[in-house]
């Protein structure tokens, strides 16, 4: 029993935490995109069409991904060239992004969809409990971790992940040592879209295989929240998106026990508790300021 | 030229000795109708410390951006060793060995020191390698790093020798500094001087940009003196006096300021502080520790300080931007720390923050409804019944316009579009023009040329001759010794004991700025 609760807890989480990983590199550069939501829900119909149409999963990600990353390049174009507003070139993503979503997959409402194969990973798999738990998990699971490592190596180990932290905190600064603001920022930006529209493949191909409209449900925005409160860091956004993944699933088995509170409340348990903890661990305000992006949401113009 | 005579021309023959490293020909540069540059020549000597004078918008910024391939020149050749050469970005600067020092700082706050200089350096692959080479060339050259600290939790002092080690790192021939003493203690800068001379013995040239004349003449090798972007004078400044330097830069006789009957005592306290602590709002704040002062009717009380150590914070509480308790700040012997800051400006207050575009002004509104901003309360008629009059404050920008000599291109412009110089003379004049019982200023004449600046001066010292308390926060010593009747320093949040002027020397103020003033606040 407590096995299946923690396996649907990653199920619950493993979107959240892609598309989070992905704004968070975003953000770090100094972009702020609030078409999360629209370019999850771009990648979930994109990637639950193609891989219903070609029999192949893997081909589904990869066209979720690239759907997820067409949807970012249209707003690293409209931010980064045409300097429009962020705030607003993100909300109007998003509802691109569920209108188009919409449109595509009216043929494929009902549609039996194709689950994602879980991978055995040898020896691992056969321990018991920790096996089932971690290591009998489809690929974009450990793709999910795997990320969230190769992120925190790249920002806080590698010189381009140091430029990528300096673009965000000053770009005036960065393009007077002689860096490209647009080129960091526009990599950041594809990189975030890749990671939406993985997060949106796995909503339709792993965690309720078929398509519904509106199939993401607002998580694009948990995501974008969870950056925040995890101040900007990687391995505090996988505490975020399992918490609340552990409490989504935590309601829907009280909510089967039975136990005469109202359900709206437990609905919305897993976002009050998600902001209730990472409000306390952000509690050291210093260590905040530091991380955050001073640039972020600012549009950046050479002066020549 | 004519000028320069015999003398002159020995002092040439005398640098081109060391033969020429950077020679810059017909230098233009124009934005929009401006000229910034109008056909520069400037030449620097290898191991020369080469200054480079003139008033704000003669066009200094402007060519050693050009220098440093920050701007790219419209007409113009650069020789470098001989050479020509197009410095198109920073990095082509820095693979020639151009470095600068920036007056503004270009550090990334959220970043520490090694990551900082690391992202100047190409292929500076190892931090750990680069983190020691950080501290060894900057204890050689006594400017000691900790490379692993964060620049957001550095004082200014600190943050300037990052700059400058991150120069020196580059190995460059040539350092460019943009008024780099303006954010030390005279300690401090004696320090930056030894290691310009060191690094000029070594055979680095340093162009060097300052408003300081004092320290020009002290530390510079040869002077090129900048007016409305053309070179109009070549000297060598120990030759000079200060004032005929500034005779040079504005190009007519600097208006001398006057300080009239001295005012130490008797008058009132009109502002009055007493025990005011204030914890940090934010953690790159500083904390304000017990300040006791009292500002009388008709003097000036000038704080001195390294910026950095509570002078936003201490101009917050004053102002009422940042509450505080009750009786800490008293105005006119009324408590008013908790008060807000219209409710101090009805009480014949008024307050000049540091920033004035963004702070001081609102930068997208015309300058008459920035006049409605700060004097709405004030019992001019600017609003009643929840209109606004803008006859009135029309009639009172051109009153400010006129009284302050505020230049401007049209009528009631934008107040972004004005000049630095010239917005901080309205911005002054726009408190001044109430005549307030008690004003507080900060950083009056930051970045203000001379004629400005002494106008500025003057406006102050006569507001507090007519029976006004006035306190100016300032980090130039200069003008400190110029207007104050008393001088106080601040040093991390303490506020030494104010002394008489006329016994205070420079010496003094220094040691108060390294933290002698957490001693004598302690005896206040």
């Amino acid at each position: 029993m407590f096995e299946a609760v923690l396996l649907t807890v990653i199920t619950a989480a493993t979107p959240l935490l892609i598309a989070a990983i992905g704004e968070l590199v975003v953000e770090r550069s100094g972009v702020l995109n609030l078409g999360v939501e629209g370019m999850m829900i771009m990648g979930a119909v994109v990637g639950f069409a193609v891989a219903n149409q070609t029999g192949s999963g893997t081909l589904g990600v990869v066209a979720a991904i690239i759907a997820g990353m067409a949807m970012s390049a249209l707003f690293g174009f409209l931010v980064l060239v045409l300097v429009t507003n962020q705030v607003a070139s993100g909300l109007s993503l998003t509802i691109l992004g569920l209108g188009l979503s919409g449109m595509i997959g009216e043929a494929f409402i009902g549609v039996p969809g194709l689950r994602l194969p879980e991978l055995y990973i040898p020896v691992l798999s056969e321990i018991p409990f920790i096996g089932p738990v971690f290591f009998q998990q489809d690929a974009v699971v450990y793709l999910g971790f795997a990320l969230v490592f190769a992120v925190s190596y790249v920002l806080f180990k590698t010189r381009a992940g140091l430029v990528l932290r300096a673009v965000g905190d000053n770009h005036t600064s960065a393009h007077a040592l002689g860096y490209s603001v647009v080129r960091v920022r526009f990599l950041a930006i594809l990189f975030g879209g890749a990671c939406a529209g993985l997060a949106g493949a796995y909503m339709s191909l792993a965690y309720t295989p078929q398509w519904v409209e509106n199939m993401t449900a607002g998580r694009g925005w948990i995501a974008l929240a969870l950056v925040v409160f995890a101040s900007w860091l990687p391995f505090r956004v996988v505490a975020g998106a399992y918490l609340f993944g552990a409490v989504t699933v935590l309601t829907f088995h009280a909510q089967a026990q039975g136990l005469g509170i109202p359900s709206q409340f437990l609905s919305s348990l897993p976002y009050l508790a998600t902001i209730a903890v990472l409000v306390l661990i952000s509690a050291n305000r210093r260590l905040t300021l530091v991380n955050t992006p001073a640039c972020l949401g600012k549009p950046f113009v050479p002066d020549r | 030229m004519s000028m320069a005579g015999e003398e002159n021309r020995a002092e040439v023959r005398k640098r081109s000795e060391t033969g020429t490293l950077l020679d810059a020909r017909g230098l233009t540069k124009r934005f929009g109708d401006i000229l910034a540059n109008d056909l520069v020549d400037l030449a620097i000597n290898k191991g020369e410390i080469h200054a480079l004078l003139g008033e704000n918008g003669a066009g200094k910024s402007t060519l050693v951006k050009m220098f440093y391939g920050s701007l790219e020149p419209d007409a113009g050749a650069i020789n470098w060793q001989g050479e020509r050469v197009t410095i198109t970005s920073p990095a082509v600067a820095r693979s020639l060995g151009i470095g600068m020092v920036f007056q503004h700082f270009s550090l990334f706050e959220a970043l520490t020191v090694v990551e900082n200089i690391a992202l100047a350096l190409e292929g500076a692959g190892d931090m750990k390698a680069l983190a020691q080479r950080i501290e060894d060339v900057s204890t050689e050259y006594g400017l000691p790093l900790d490379p692993n600290a964060v620049v957001a939790d550095l004082p200014v002092g600190i943050r300037q020798r990052i700059e400058i080690v991150r120069c020196l790192l580059q190995e460059p021939r040539l350092i460019i500094m943009d008024e780099p003493t303006s954010v030390l203690t005279p300690q401090e800068a004696d320090k930056l001087f030894l290691t310009l001379q060191r690094l000029a013995s070594e055979g680095c040239a340093v162009l060097y940009i300052s408003h300081r004349l004092e320290e020009v003449q002290r530390i510079c090798h040869h002077a090129t003196i900048l007016r409305h972007g053309k070179v109009v004078r070549e000297c060598d400044p120990s030759k000079e006096t200060p004032a005929s330097l500034a005779r040079m830069m504005v190009g007519t006789e600097v208006m001398g300021v006057s300080l009239g009957a001295h005012q130490a005592s008797g008058g009132a306290v009109r502002l009055g502080i007493s025990n005011l602590s204030a914890k940090p709002g934010t953690p790159f704040a500083t904390e304000l520790r017990s300040i006791n002062l009292g500002v009388r009717a008709g003097e000036v009380i000038a704080i001195a300080g390294v910026a950095g150590n509570g002078q936003g914070e201490l101009f917050d509480a004053i102002s009422g931007e940042m509450p505080v308790g009750r009786d800490m700040i008293r105005l006119d012997d009324e408590a008013c720390g908790h008060r807000g800051v219209n409710w101090r400006r009805r009480k014949n207050a008024a307050f000049v923050p540091e920033e004035r575009l963004g702070h001081g002004a609102v930068p997208g509104m015309k300058l008459s409804e920035n006049i409605v901003l700060t004097r709405h309360g004030t019992g001019d008629g600017l609003a009643s019944g929840g209109f606004v009059s803008t006859a009135k404050a029309g009639e009172m920008e051109q009153r400010i316009k006129a009284k302050y000599d505020v230049r401007m291109s049209h009528d009631d412009p934008e107040a972004r579009s004005l000049s630095g110089g010239n917005l901080q003379k309205f911005v002054v004049g726009r408190e001044l023009d109430r005549k307030p019982g008690v004003l507080v200023v900060n950083q009056p004449t930051w970045g203000v040329d001379a004629g400005a600046a002494a106008l500025i001066r003057q406006a102050l010292i006569d507001l507090a001759r007519s029976g006004s308390a006035v306190l100016v926060i300032s980090q130039d010593l200069d003008e400190i010794f110029e207007i104050a009747d008393r001088i106080a320093v601040i040093s991390r949040g303490y506020l030494s004991e104010p002394e008489d002027a006329r016994k205070m020397t420079r010496e003094r103020i220094g040691l108060l700025m390294a933290g002698g003033a957490e001693t004598t606040a302690g005896a206040a």
